[in-house]
């Protein structure tokens, strides 16, 4: 009996030291993703985490030849969360690079201690202007877009298509203001109303009362999440659509399809993304993502998997060793790999320079919901902010 | 034009009351006859949102759904009053808020486990599609007016069984003294769990009804617990009539507040200034009510008899 513990505890004993002497040997890539898993925008962190996974599991669970060891933390949407949880990814997980980060709030909260301890943040969908320009970091690169592109685009649609009457709603915070100062930034027409929502807002019946009152010809809103589906449904439960175009952003995407239906059919959105895009790597991500999730991808899923890419390309670039740090930015910066949406460069401020497209909702054979290109309203497109970004 | 918008805006307003009305009437009486604060309560609205999402899938008939997304929700209802709620009536107020809130938590993320984290949704009838168009090119979406009519309905049926009947006597008398009651020989823990089981049914009633204009999603009752609340403070904790009166009184103030709180300010302030003044007023407008009411009537308007 003694004996049999003994040759137990010595057998464990040797599994162990085997387990450490293989790790030393190939130790592996660790990627802190740090992403919102809980709460209603629980959505957009699975998507972004599932995107980044799909590429690491097609590349055999390595990135640029290394094994990956990815430690997923939810941020909770909460800075102080975020930011004790995104220490301990650095101090005590050590890892090589963080990745995702979904709500600008979040990205102001972990953007310092990330980069001060010289770590890369590849973030895949927050894109806050004050890191676009003097607040710029040679650690950061984003694969998603700079805020304000987004709304920008539907400013410049709603001028180059002559709206004179347009309606405009936000949620009442930051990124709603935000929101609504990007969109005038091209558009010079009239606005006939501005009108700020409660954040979490469920009844736009006020609001679409007021906006049938109003006689716009096009609305432009920034709902969301959920609130995005309660104002599309709404939006066609008052038989607005026929009289009123409906421009928004992040309202009809691939998160919000789902829900909203037929109700979203041919509403307008802006995106650098769709699922129909016809390139190679898309075909590719679409259809793996497709058979792993049984889900259409979303752009945030898109944006996940091209962090995940980047990070391949670039610890590929150098050979798998990260002890060079600006040979890591210098591959970093090269984005050397096949965005699935096609043309991708960065800007000096490490944000990408891309085309942005209008697009709009649609039904496929299948009974799937997406989005699809109408017209594309800006070609290599890179954000406002970037001039006051010192880096070269 | 000015007088339709504002037609258009009380029946908005009196839609979201009663569908207050409905979450706030089985609040009200389990916390007027049992003395317990169920923070929980919105959860039962959530659950009754998401057990129809499933029912309209196995069925894809909506008057199906309600039927047995009525039944589950009160099954759901008597369940956590067994496992949980029942073994806190006799502690304090702040075990009840710590155990009930721990329940809000528990469920948010058990119907994220099971259902998603997408919003999801599901269709009203046939039946009552479309909208009755009032400007134009703007309806009032007929499935609206049948929540209000539903809503009324509700409220009047709990009137008579309050008012009229053997159990609505008790449920008044458990309101007002609930020891006497006791006292008297009355199976106090079985009124109770009938009370509950149908405050959890009303309450799951909302969320059904809700559900084909609002998004279902994890935490979607968090917000109306606490309008909920409001209404049951402003109405008089245990009175099915202040919580009546009350939710479409805080219905009404908050859509209007919301519809033309800004274009009030635009009359004497700069349109920029009053952008950020207006719905800032607008969504504290009805905890002004709520203060101003407790000031002046520190019991709401209509307190259960016995506790004035």
């Amino acid at each position: 009996m003694g004996r049999g513990i003994k040759a137990l505890a010595l057998a464990a004993g040797m599994t162990v030291a085997g387990a450490l002497g293989a790790a030393q040997a190939a130790e592996p890539l660790k990627i802190g993703m740090m992403v919102t898993l809980s709460g209603p925008p629980a959505v957009l962190g699975n998507h972004i985490r599932d995107g980044f996974q799909l590429f690491v599991d097609e590349n055999g669970g390595k990135l640029g030849g290394r094994d990956v060891e990815m430690i997923v933390v939810d941020d909770e949407l909460k800075p102080d969360v975020a930011l004790t949880k995104v220490k301990e990814l650095l101090e005590r997980d050590k890892v090589d690079f963080v990745a995702g980060i979904v709500f600008s709030n979040i990205l102001q909260a972990v953007f310092r201690p990330v980069t001060e301890s010289e770590t890369f943040l590849i973030g895949a969908n927050a894109g806050t202007s004050t890191f676009a320009g003097r607040g710029c970091n040679k650690y950061f690169f984003s694969t998603s877009w700079q805020n304000d592109q987004i709304h920008e685009v539907m400013g410049k649609y709603a001028q180059e298509k002559g709206f004179k009457k347009v309606f405009l709603m936000a949620p009442n915070y930051q990124a709603g203001k935000d929101s609504i100062n990007g969109f005038k930034r091209y558009y010079e027409g009239e606005v006939v109303d501005e009108v700020y929502t409660k954040l979490g807002n469920l009844d736009f019946s006020a609001e679409l009362a007021k906006i049938a009152a109003a006689k716009p010809d096009a609305m432009f809103t920034f709902m969301p999440g959920g609130m995005g589906v309660n104002l599309v449904r709404q939006f066609n439960q008052a038989g607005l659509a026929d009289s009123v175009t409906f421009l928004s952003a992040f309202t009809v995407d691939g998160t919000t399809l789902p829900a909203t239906k037929d109700a979203a059919l041919g509403l307008f959105s802006s995106s650098q993304w769709t699922p129909d895009m016809d390139n190679e790597a898309n075909k590719k991500f679409v259809t793996a993502y497709e058979a792993k999730y049984d889900s259409v991808p979303s752009l945030y899923s898109s944006q996940g998997y091209d962090a995940a890419q980047l990070i391949d390309s670039a610890v590929a670039a150098v050979g798998g060793d990260l002890s060079d740090k600006d040979a890591v930015i210098a591959a970093l910066k090269k984005a050397d790999f096949a965005s699935v949406r096609g043309d991708f460069k960065f800007n000096n401020n490490h944000f990408p320079i891309q085309d942005f497209y209008l697009v709009k909702a649609v039904k496929r054979d299948d009974g799937a919901y997406h989005t699809t290109v109408v017209e594309k309203v800006f070609d290599d497109y890179g954000d406002v902010h970037a001039k006051d970004c010192r880096m070269e | 034009m000015t007088a339709t918008l504002f037609a258009v805006q009380v029946l908005n307003g009196l839609q979201l009351g009663v569908l207050l009305f409905l979450v706030a009437a089985g609040l009200t009486l389990v916390f007027g006859v049992m003395d317990f604060i169920n923070l929980a309560h919105g959860v039962q609205y959530m659950l009754g949102a998401y057990l129809a999402v499933t029912f309209y899938g196995l069925t894809g008939n909506f008057f199906a759904t309600v039927v047995l997304a009525l039944a589950a929700a009160l099954v759901l209802g008597l369940v956590l009053e067994v496992l949980v709620f029942r073994h806190f009536y006799d502690r304090d107020h702040l075990d009840q808020v710590l155990a009930t809130f721990g329940v809000i938590l528990f469920l948010n993320e058990g119907v994220r486990i099971v259902w998603g984290a997408s919003p999801l949704s599901y269709p009203g009838p046939e039946i009552l599609q479309g909208a009755i168009p009032v400007m134009d090119g703007f309806g009032y979406p007929v499935y609206r007016i049948a929540l209000i009519v539903a809503g009324l309905i509700c409220a009047a049926g709990l009137w008579l069984v309050v008012a009229r009947t053997k159990v609505g006597m008790l449920i008044r008398a458990g309101a007002a003294n609930p020891a006497m009651l006791s006292a008297l020989g009355v199976n106090v823990r079985q009124l109770f769990m009938v009370v509950f089981g149908f405050g959890a049914m009303l309450a799951g009633f909302a969320g059904v009804m809700a559900g084909p204009i609002f998004s279902v999603e994890p935490g979607m009752g968090d917000g109306v617990l606490i309008l909920a609340f409001v209404v049951i403070v402003i109405g008089g904790i245990g009175s099915i009539r202040g919580a009546f009166l009350a939710a479409l009184l805080v219905g009404l103030v908050d859509t209007l507040g919301r519809s033309f709180m800004t274009d009030i300010f635009k009359l004497f302030l700069e349109p920029s200034a009053a952008n950020q003044v207006g719905p800032a007023i607008a969504s504290m407008l009805i905890y002004v009510l709520m203060a101003g009411v407790l000031f002046f009537r520190p019991t709401g308007l209509f307190p259960a008899p016995g506790r004035a």
